[in-house]
């Protein structure tokens, strides 16, 4: 039943993403109008030739931009012998040349076979206004927030007009934004004092480099801006720049903790389950985990075309593969030890050693290499000061998943029923007709189950080898017993705690220091509350 | 006659492990330094060296079977000590080395004048002298189960949660002494020991005076664990391992009994690690991994918790197999020391001195 | 001590030790006003109950009635919420730790006997016998004739002489029982606790076992709280009934039997 319903959500991902894909496939334009017009270049005549750039821009294609581009560069020449308008790329003392319509390539050409299209200042400064009109018109936003961001550097008078036009039609808020930006920095130039104190006061709100940069040049003692007012506001507006910067630094190390957070908690509560329910701690917890992640490995091997979707199939296999693995370890070693905890604890980690060394036999001790698929790697960016990368991103919802998962399961299913029967009070369930030994294998099933999902996401993060499962085994005890053993709660509020507390510490002591000292705080912690943050209460407890 | 009557006071398994040590250390000698190279008696150096090992791996059994077999204190950070008493006296090696070194700096050891430090740092200071050295050797380990100890039991964190905060423990001085920047050689540890008093460590003669040592401190080692658990404090610790609560009924602090033998099980560990470190010449963070703590509380279980010669039984014995396993068949090693885990606390819950010896009624 | 204890009330400082001292008036427990909630749930509700120097009393209650809390309270494994609980010359027993007011002279035996298995009958008796409990004592201590002799009477007393060699582990309930009652005797407590010492008893164990806690009240103040009738009877001393945290009833066997309030309580009339 566990399963099935995993491998029903997902379907439907999978579903949603090839239909994502396919209507995103852009269509090549192919525009007509271009190609007389390129012919045209290799007139000598200047004034014809700005007639042509001009009819070019005129088009506003995107292969249009792309020569006016070539053009500006210097790269456009033409065959003296049959007057073919090339590209041209210089390789050592010879040239590589294309088609500049079509851009086929045309082999090698000799320098002296070739000569420039040339073009002269007038028809530089046109193209230079008509390059950055031509992507402010774009028709993807983000494009024309490339073209205007692409200014700030080069803010001639005419630009500062094109982007004044640009404004009032501009419906996008971002590259409004951007353009206002584009217009205050150009007003730093200004010659009027107030102007310029005004323009730095606007700035205060981009998060831009090149406007630190430059409000950081006007409040320079020497060679900053003469008037004291403007360094006075150029002042307040870097406060206030740096203040936000600061703010999203520390968003983005909240982000960060709460994704390593999400890993603790993942790692963390297939084992919170077996030892709050049963009372059994299962040192082959991480093995389970490096068996899921080795079943996402396997999954990938045997799909090799399907790379993009194979976590899909991946991640209800892990889920099988632990849970099957954790159902045999609790019928042939667990069951026999109840009420034994620490004789429990030796045996399960003999069951670790005996695991590490089966992978190790089948799959070699070298490290795998799990590949991500391409949706999960890149970055969502907010602004130059914050981006959250998403395999970050699906770490933590990945985690939500599983955990509303794991809460929908244990609240509303009978067997959840029964397993908090069994937790609660084990003679007294019995009593009630439940067959808890039927309950306690169906629960070790299930947090090793877990594990083999956080082995999935594991397989993202590290490589996958026979020692995954131990490095990660010492944090998720830290978490289950920081939590208070048995509480889902508990161990998804410790293992955020932990990560955004590391996190935290990081910049300031290190990574190996902070680990070091969130260890030794969970060490003072139990020493505080042996119970851990939310302690099983009541006359049960005192057992 | 004095002396028969000082042996018939010994029981049994006392005059077995006393035996056992005295022939070990009169072999070794004879047959390693008195029997030439070529003969078919002759022990070699490597066989000496080992028995020295396995030696200090029965201390620090002895050590983990004093609190987990009595006290009911499951450490799964034991190695802890061991290596904080190998770390000691592999600082004081480290100071006889002198100008040796590769980079010959009177001063500072090889790494670090590698790490470019100036000048020698605090803590370091005093390691060149031997009773220095050796008082640190205790202190160290001594100390730190004290005020752990202390801390943990007296807020009563007890079974698995005390073994997890040892292992937590152990953990972070693994992650510390990795770090270069504490001073102590990180990941490669200290090595390229000279010599120890004078004496060269690489003469056959120094290699057996280690292994004398070693045995003779395995001996004092188990001379006072039985002392200690034939005392009175040693009835009270048993009753503390099987009913807490009734213990403190009684008026018995129990805190105190528990710090008490987990400082002296944390003694005897460092002893052997210091022991330990000049035979195999070299002290890494290594030893302060997890696994090493959970593997020589696998020792006691197999070899039998609770009678101190089972728990020496059982680190000669697994070791035994490792040296073995390891050598010839270096993949099964891990199903070997896993299936012992199994089998042993499925079917040895008393380990392997408890198929021979029957139950006390 | 549970370190997570809520903080108590107490109301017995020490500067009126004499106040205390007053309210005690040769009682040798005196506890005033005990509260103890566990979620919510109140085991003791303002519980008021003297105990006099010597007596020999019997709580009895139904399931529930607070009997095992108190206990808890009087030998400082549970911290009340609010109270006041005094001892002897006036200690106040909630500025004490478990070990503390053992040492002070409340011993107590457990419902279930729990004795160290594991050590032999005369061992049990050994570290139960009032001496110094310090680690290096421990480490160092033999026993001196007197302490043997003392022992050697106690197991006399609880009929285990022969059995001072067996672990305590694998002799039966009942002596196990007696055990207990040793261990209780060799600490020579002022007090002794004693609950549900017949439970599992053989007749004969359990007359005995009446016999012995009679002859021990006068020298030592019993408390017992028991759930058999016949055997609180056979006692035949003053009765304290519990009924949901407090005192319903108090007096001898038969004013209490007779009482209607504890005939619902037990009976549900």
């Amino acid at each position: 039943m566990v399963p099935r319903q995993v491998l029903r959500i997902g379907w439907a991902l999978v579903l949603l993403l090839v239909a994502l894909a396919s209507s995103s496939v852009p269509a090549r334009a192919v525009s007509s109008d271009l190609e007389p017009l390129v012919g045209k270049l290799s007139e000598r005549s200047l004034s014809t030739k700005a007639q042509t750039i001009r009819e070019i821009a005129e088009v506003g294609s995107a292969e249009a931009k792309a020569l006016l581009e070539t053009l500006l560069a210097g790269q456009v020449y033409y065959r003296k012998d049959d007057r073919r308008v090339v590209l041209v790329e210089e390789q050592d003392s010879a040239f590589a040349i294309r088609d500049a319509f079509s851009g086929e390539a045309l082999g090698q050409a000799e320098k002296r076979s070739l000569k420039r299209v040339v073009i002269n200042n007038s028809i530089r400064g046109f193209l230079r206004g008509a390059i950055a009109r031509l992507s402010l018109r774009a028709e993807d936003p983000d494009d024309r927030l490339h073209a205007v961001e692409s200014l700030y550097d080069e803010l001639t008078p005419d630009t500062v007009e094109l982007l004044k036009s640009r404004l009032v039609e501009e419906t996008d808020d971002e590259v409004q934004d951007a353009i206002r930006v584009a217009l205050a920095l150009a007003a730093l130039d200004s010659a009027d004092p107030a102007e310029r104190a005004a323009a730095a006061q606007r700035l205060a709100e981009s998060m831009d480099q090149v406007v630190h940069v430059r409000l950081s040049a006007l409040v320079r003692e020497q060679d900053g801006d003469p008037d004291a007012s403007v360094r006075a506001a150029a002042q307040s507006a870097l406060r206030e720049i740096d203040q936000n910067r600061s703010l999203y630094s520390v968003v983005e190390t909240l982000f960060f903790g709460l994704s390593l957070g999400s890993v603790y908690v993942l790692a963390a509560i297939g084992l919170a389950i077996t030892f709050g329910v049963m009372g059994v701690i299962n040192m082959a917890h991480g093995e389970l985990m490096m068996l899921g992640a080795y079943t996402t490995w396997v999954v990938q091997q045997a799909l090799p075309d399907r790379l993009e979707q194979s976590i899909f199939f991946a991640i209800p296999a892990a889920f099988l593969v632990s849970a099957l693995v954790g159902v045999a370890i609790e019928r042939g070693v667990v069951r026999f030890l109840y009420g034994r905890p620490l004789e429990t604890l030796l045996a399960t980690f003999g069951v670790s050693l005996f695991l590490q060394q089966a992978v190790r036999s089948i799959f070699s001790p070298l490290n795998r290499a799990v590949s991500t698929p391409e949706w999960m790697s890149g970055q969502y960016v907010v602004n130059d000061a914050l981006a959250f990368t998403y395999n970050r991103l699906y770490i933590i919802l990945f985690a939500s998943v599983v955990f509303a998962f794991l809460v929908v399961i244990l609240r509303y299913t009978t067997l959840g029923l029964q397993i908090r029967a069994v937790s609660q009070d084990r003679n007294m369930a019995r009593a009630m007709g439940i067959k808890s030994a039927r309950i306690d294998s169906a629960t070790f099933g299930l947090g090793a189950g877990v594990a083999g999902l956080a082995g999935v996401a594991l397989s993202q993060l590290t490589n996958v080898g026979p020692n995954l499962g131990q490095s990660h085994i010492v944090d998720s005890f830290m978490v289950v017993v920081f939590g208070g053993v048995g509480n889902l709660w508990g161990t998804l509020v410790a293992g955020l705690t932990l990560g955004v507390s590391n996190k935290l510490l990081e910049p300031l002591t290190g990574a190996v220091l902070a680990k070091i000292i969130v260890l030794v705080f969970i060490v003072l912690f139990i020493q505080r509350r042996p119970r851990g943050l939310f302690p099983p209460r009541g006359r049960s407890a005192e057992a | 006659m004095p002396r028969p009557s000082f042996i018939s006071r010994l029981e049994r398994p006392d005059r077995v492990v006393y035996g056992a040590l005295i022939v070990i250390a009169g072999m070794a000698a004879l047959l390693n330094l008195v029997v030439p190279e070529g003969s078919a008696f002759h022990m070699s150096t490597f066989t000496v060296t080992l028995l020295g090992k396995y030696a200090c791996f029965a201390m620090l059994a002895l050590s983990v079977d004093l609190v987990w077999g009595y006290c009911g204190i499951l450490t799964l950070g034991h190695g802890a000590f061991f290596a904080l008493g190998g770390y000691a006296m592999g600082m004081h090696l480290m100071r006889q080395i002198g100008e040796r070194g590769v980079y010959g700096n009177p001063e500072l050891p090889d790494f670090m004048v590698f790490l470019d430090w100036q000048e020698l740092p605090w803590y370091w200071w005093g390691f060149s002298s031997f009773p220095f050295a050796m008082a640190m050797v205790l202190v160290v380990p001594g100390l730190l189960a004290f005020v752990f100890g202390w801390f943990a039991f007296r807020s009563r964190v007890n079974g698995v949660y005390l073994s997890i905060i040892t292992q937590a423990m152990t953990y972070a001085l693994l992650l510390a002494f990795f770090r270069n920047e504490m001073g102590f050689g990180g990941n490669n540890g200290l090595t390229d020991f000279k010599d120890l008093l004078g004496f060269s460590l690489q003469t056959d003669g120094m290699r057996v005076v280690l292994l004398v040592t070693s045995l003779l401190a395995l001996g004092g080692a188990y001379a006072i664990c039985r002392a200690v658990t034939r005392s009175r404090f040693g009835r009270v610790v048993v009753a503390i391992r099987d009913a807490e609560n009734r213990s403190r009924f009684l008026g018995y602090r129990v805190e105190h009994f528990k710090v008490w033998a987990f400082v002296l099980s944390a003694l005897i560990a460092g002893v052997a690690g210091a022991l330990y470190v000049p035979q195999v010449g070299i002290i890494n963070p290594g030893e302060f991994a997890p696994l090493n703590s959970i593997e020589l509380v696998v020792w006691v279980a197999i070899g039998g918790r609770g009678t101190l010669y089972g728990a020496m039984a059982g680190a000669l014995l697994v070791n035994f197999s490792k040296t073995y396993f390891t050598g010839a068949l270096p993949d099964a090693w891990l199903f070997v020391l896993g299936g012992l885990f199994i089998l042993g606390t499925l079917f040895l819950p008393r380990g392997v001195v408890g198929v021979f010896t029957k139950e006390k009624e | 001590m549970t370190p997570a204890a809520p903080a108590i009330e107490s109301r017995a400082t020490a500067s009126d030790q004499n106040a205390s001292h007053d309210v005690l008036k040769g009682a040798i427990i005196y506890l005033e006003g005990i509260t103890v909630s566990f979620d919510g749930f109140r085991a003791l509700d303002e519980l008021d109950l003297r105990i006099e120097r010597g007596e020999l009393r019997c709580i009895i209650g139904p399931n529930g009635a607070g009997k095992s809390t108190m206990m808890d309270v009087i030998t400082g494994k549970t911290r009340p919420d609010s109270g006041l609980a005094l001892f002897d010359r006036g200690t106040d027993l909630f500025s004490m730790s478990e070990p503390e007011i053992a040492m002070a002279g409340i011993g107590r035996k457990f419902q279930k006997p729990s004795v160290f298995e594991n050590l032999s009958v005369a061992e049990n008796l050994e570290l139960a016998m009032r001496a110094n409990r310090g680690v290096w004592s421990n480490l160092f201590a033999k026993m001196s004739k007197e302490q043997s002799d003392h022992r050697d009477s106690v197991l006399e007393t609880i009929g285990l002489t022969a059995a001072r060699a067996m672990r305590a582990g694998a002799i039966s309930h009942g002596q196990k029982q007696w055990l207990e009652i040793g261990m209780l005797l060799m600490q020579e407590p002022k007090v002794l606790l004693v609950d549900e010492p017949v439970a599992g008893m053989t007749h004969q164990e359990t007359e005995r076992t009446a016999e012995l806690l009679t002859s021990l009240a006068g020298d030592h103040t019993v408390v017992v709280v028991e759930h058999d009738m016949e055997f609180v009877r056979s006692l035949a001393r003053r009765v304290t009934v519990l009924h949901e945290g407090r005192v319903l009833a108090e007096g001898n066997m038969d004013f209490v039997q007779n009482d209607p309030r504890v005939v619902e309580v037990y009976l549900g009339v």
